[in-house]
């Protein structure tokens, strides 16, 4: 009657994907954290299917907590990515390289 | 082929469609707003799984707050073309092999190894993810949890705050 759940774990595992070879490929800081935010939400959407397939809320509970997470995580992120532009005047992920052994 | 299973596949094509356009797009900002829809793709997914709650929520906080965030960083520090410089050489194919391994292990297991294990999606009660239902368990069973999430929010504001502190003022 509606969509297999092997269907929307396949389109998160996508989603997942594509955010993980955009922090591998991308150099500019912000993308880089915008994909770690794609990985984070498609987290989420295999959550929500799971709490659908198996009738739990405690799926979207936790859904719930992982945005409440990634707003603090965001908000300490780009108070970094400031504060390296101020030093650096770039956000480019080669500069950033001073802790280099 | 049912109405539910058609919107399914119109929307997965719309979110994997503008995640690879946040990819390859050269302009941060295009990158946001690839990603904002993005995001409100996946929260119309999140209503057609009865998660009406959580979808308000990543509309609101994440499509919303967050993407907010985002923008003002990068129109802030001018950063909408930071790529300067050469790639390493290797680095975009290794990613794309690597991704595409991911891809096969992950589709192994969802759709071969799992199959007999994974329940499927039956109806359930109107209720089910309605804002009154989420709140009874979040109040009850994930009462604590919830109360340390405001601790943590508080946190990273202090911390935003004083990683971004101008220093030079406070020494005169």
């Amino acid at each position: 009657m509606s969509i297999p759940t092997s269907y929307l774990l396949a389109l998160s595992a996508m989603l997942f994907i594509i955010g993980a070879v955009g922090v591998l490929t991308r150099r500019n800081t912000i993308v880089i954290f915008m994909s770690i935010e794609l990985m984070l939400n498609s987290a989420n959407l295999a959550f929500i299917t799971f709490a659908r397939a198996f009738e739990s809320l405690t799926g979207q509970v936790m859904v719930f907590f992982v945005i409440a997470v990634a707003a603090a995580e965001v908000a300490v992120g780009l108070a970094l990515i400031v504060t390296i532009f101020k030093s650096k005047r770039s956000i480019d992920i080669d500069q950033i390289s001073d802790l280099r052994g | 082929m049912t109405q539910e299973l058609i919107l399914f596949f119109i929307l997965a094509a719309v979110a994997i469609v503008t995640a690879i356009s946040m990819l390859v797009s050269k302009n941060s900002i295009y990158a946001v707003m690839f990603l904002v829809l993005n995001f409100v793709t996946v929260a119309v997914l999140y209503l057609l799984l009865n998660a009406a709650f959580i979808a308000m929520v990543q509309v609101t906080v994440y499509a919303g707050a967050i993407m907010v965030l985002f923008l003002f960083v990068i129109m802030l520090l001018g950063a909408e073309k930071a790529e300067k410089g050469k790639d390493l050489p290797w680095q975009g194919p290794l990613a794309i092999l690597l991704g595409g391994a991911l891809v096969l292990e992950l589709g192994y297991i969802i759709f071969s190894q799992q199959r007999g294990l994974l329940p499927g999606i039956e109806a359930v009660s109107e209720s089910f993810g309605s804002p009154a239902s989420i709140g009874d368990v979040l109040f009850n069973r994930y009462l604590v949890p919830f109360e340390v999430t405001s601790i943590l929010l508080l946190v990273a504001m202090v911390g935003a705050i004083i990683l971004t502190r101008d220093e030079r003022e406070e020494k005169s």
